[in-house]
């Protein structure tokens, strides 16, 4: 187990360097270069070559790769072009805003989908499993950030049940129960979508399960009906269900970039799309780098759940 | 005799694909958005870029049907308009995320080896990238239009055909028919596109029309943030920023654009479940 968790951990690297090797590629064939960013475009020949100079960008460029790299994994990723502040720091106060986000959303759509999901399997072709066939498939077309349009036109400016933007009310944000108020909306709208996705691949991998011999072996046993399907159905339904919550992590995080923007959460997404508008690029690759980390990360943590859920797998 | 089974075939999966009501709506549904963006001109009833300042935020009317926005341009004309941008870029990207995945995939898969290893971790790293930030990012380069996101979407979003292709050659490639060819002496290039991708084009198809659908929804977010098809040119997302900005006071100009999107995307997603059924019967529910 442990000896699988660290190749499982080896793996990880030479993927996120093939990432920072993207990045930094992509950074650098950038129309114009840093300097024209820097400088705006009437820039002096003599302006450009000292802003090369001191940025370092005279230097060929696997040297300047390797000078990047190094400082990266020293957690230095460089200063935003625009505020000058350390990307570092700028991360430091945004990634638990996403976080927060995403997981709230994640937990909500695990937490509505697998009951429906295993509910619909259980009574296949009753009404209940057509309207949730119906609502999940309804569900994977809607357009996530007009839902969340949507959502505050109901229940912020109708029925103002809710607040439409921030995290916070100004002044309370110690107040957790105000925190939360503001969460509801943002995360049913990230979530809403991989609920959609997941109460599918909750059915389906019941359905599969349902059929196989050895629960019409545990049934004519005399189980009763209750620990078949839980015990016996659901353990094995939950492998296919993990492979397709691992597969729709990296959809899910690149889903806050819209949801951030609309409920306006100062988080990565809407700090990424703020630095793409002024060509922040330190800010930009710093973000990417981050949120890949946090990819790689999540299905790592997807893959270790594996071995707890499914004894047929052993690590060797 | 070859032709004669060919059509047969052809004939049941037409036929599996004619049972299925919803598979056979979503056919006719995208068939008339197809047909309403190439005779645009004709079904809009005012110019898209027209303002009427004095007429800004007309609620629905007989004059105009969804109302009109901020600038006073008629929105029913707008979303009728919009369906160009979403299907040019639809087609565009998905065509060109297609056979970068195809090329890739068909290579790793036939060939094997450390070209299969040195291609599929290159897969591996672009996946482990979340989409929606590598498309900001490449669009932060190049800047935002209509033909840059169509590229940017094909050359992001080419690793889920690429796998599943693969998948295909790998299981293809050893079976009899694929020797058989090899031992009469067809080059490597003879039999990926002559014998082995006639058999891959199932999941090929099916692929491809449930990527409308995904290209549609990524097309209207980027459009939403300012990062797709630019104004003037109308784009579903793009409404929907205009929109967004005025909900308070008109819901009319986020709604309709949304619902264009929504209906676009549920009726290809329809199609493609639809011919995975009859196309490819041993697959299951993806």
């Amino acid at each position: 187990m442990s000896k699988f968790l660290v190749r499982r951990l080896l793996i990880t690297i030479p993927i996120l360097i093939g990432v920072s090797i993207i990045l930094f590629f992509l950074m650098n064939i950038a129309p114009g270069g840093p300097e024209a960013v820097l400088m705006g475009d009437d820039i002096s020949p003599e302006a450009a070559i000292r802003i090369r100079t001191n940025l370092g960008l005279d230097q060929p460029l696997p040297i300047r790769y390797w000078r990047w790299l190094t400082s990266l994994l020293q957690g230095d990723l460089g200063n935003s072009f625009r505020s000058g502040e350390p990307v570092i720091s700028m991360l430091r106060t945004r990634l638990p805003n996403t976080i927060i986000l995403t997981f709230s959303a994640f937990m909500i759509s695990l937490i509505v989908a697998i009951p429906i999901g295993v509910l619909s399997a259980v009574k296949q072709y009753s009404l209940t499993d057509k309207i949730t066939t119906v609502i999940s498939f309804l569900g994977i077309s809607f357009p996530s950030f007009w839902l969340g349009i949507v959502l505050i036109l109901i229940f912020a400016f109708q029925l103002r049940l809710f607040p439409a933007s921030g995290m916070a009310t100004y002044g309370r944000e110690g107040d957790i129960l105000n925190r939360l108020h503001h969460l509801v909306l943002p995360s049913i709208t990230l979530g809403a979508i991989r609920m959609a996705t997941f109460m599918r691949f909750t059915r389906s991998g019941m359905l599969e399960v349902l059929n196989l011999d050895y629960i019409r072996t545990a049934r004519a046993k005399g189980l009763n009906e209750r620990s078949v399907v839980f015990k016996h159905a659901f353990r094995n339904a939950l492998i296919s269900i993990t492979t397709v919550v691992g597969l729709t992590l990296p959809a899910l995080i690149g889903g806050a970039v819209l949801t951030e923007t609309i409920f306006a959460w100062p988080g990565l997404g809407r700090m990424a799309v703020n630095a793409v508008f002024q060509r922040d690029y330190p800010v930009i690759m710093g973000v990417n780098m981050v949120v890949a980390v946090v990819t790689v990360m999540a299905n790592l943590g997807v893959d270790v759940i594996y071995t707890f859920i499914d004894p047929q797998i052993t690590y060797n | 005799m070859s032709v004669s089974k060919n059509s047969s075939q052809l004939l049941n999966t037409w036929k599996r694909f004619k049972k299925n009501t919803m598979a056979v709506a979503g056919g006719v549904v995208v068939i008339a958005v197809i047909v309403v963006a190439i005779f645009a001109p004709y079904i809009a009833t005012h110019p898209y870029s027209s303002q009427n300042l004095t007429n800004r935020l007309a609620p629905p009317s007989s004059q105009h049907y969804f109302g009109t926005d901020g600038y006073g341009r008629d929105v029913f004309s707008r979303v009728v308009w919009g369906s160009r941008v979403s299907l040019q870029i639809g087609f565009g990207a998905a065509g060109m995320a297609l056979v970068i995945g195809i090329i890739l995939g068909s290579i790793a898969g036939f060939y094997g080896g450390w070209v299969d290893n040195l291609i599929m971790r290159f897969t591996d790293v672009i996946m482990s990238i979340p989409a929606l930030f590598l498309a900001l990012t490449i669009i932060s380069l190049f800047g935002a239009s209509l033909v840059n996101t169509m590229i940017v979407i094909g050359i992001i979003y080419w690793t889920r055909t690429c796998r599943i292709v693969r998948g295909e050659f790998l299981s293809l490639r050893n079976q009899e028919f694929a020797e058989a060819a090899r031992t009469i002496g067809a080059g490597d290039f003879r039999i990926i596109l002559r014998h082995l991708m006639p058999n891959a084009m199932a999941p090929i198809i099916v692929q491809g029309t449930l990527f409308m659908a995904q290209v549609i929804l990524i097309e209207s977010g980027l459009s939403f943030l300012g990062l797709g098809a630019q104004p003037p040119i109308p784009s579903w997302g793009n409404m929907l920023t205009e929109g967004y900005k005025f909900l308070a006071v008109a819901w009319w100009i986020a709604t309709f654009p949304g619902l264009a999107i929504f209906v676009m995307v549920l009726f290809f997603n329809l199609l493609g479940d639809g011919l995975r059924d009859a196309l490819d019967p041993k697959q299951k529910l993806a």
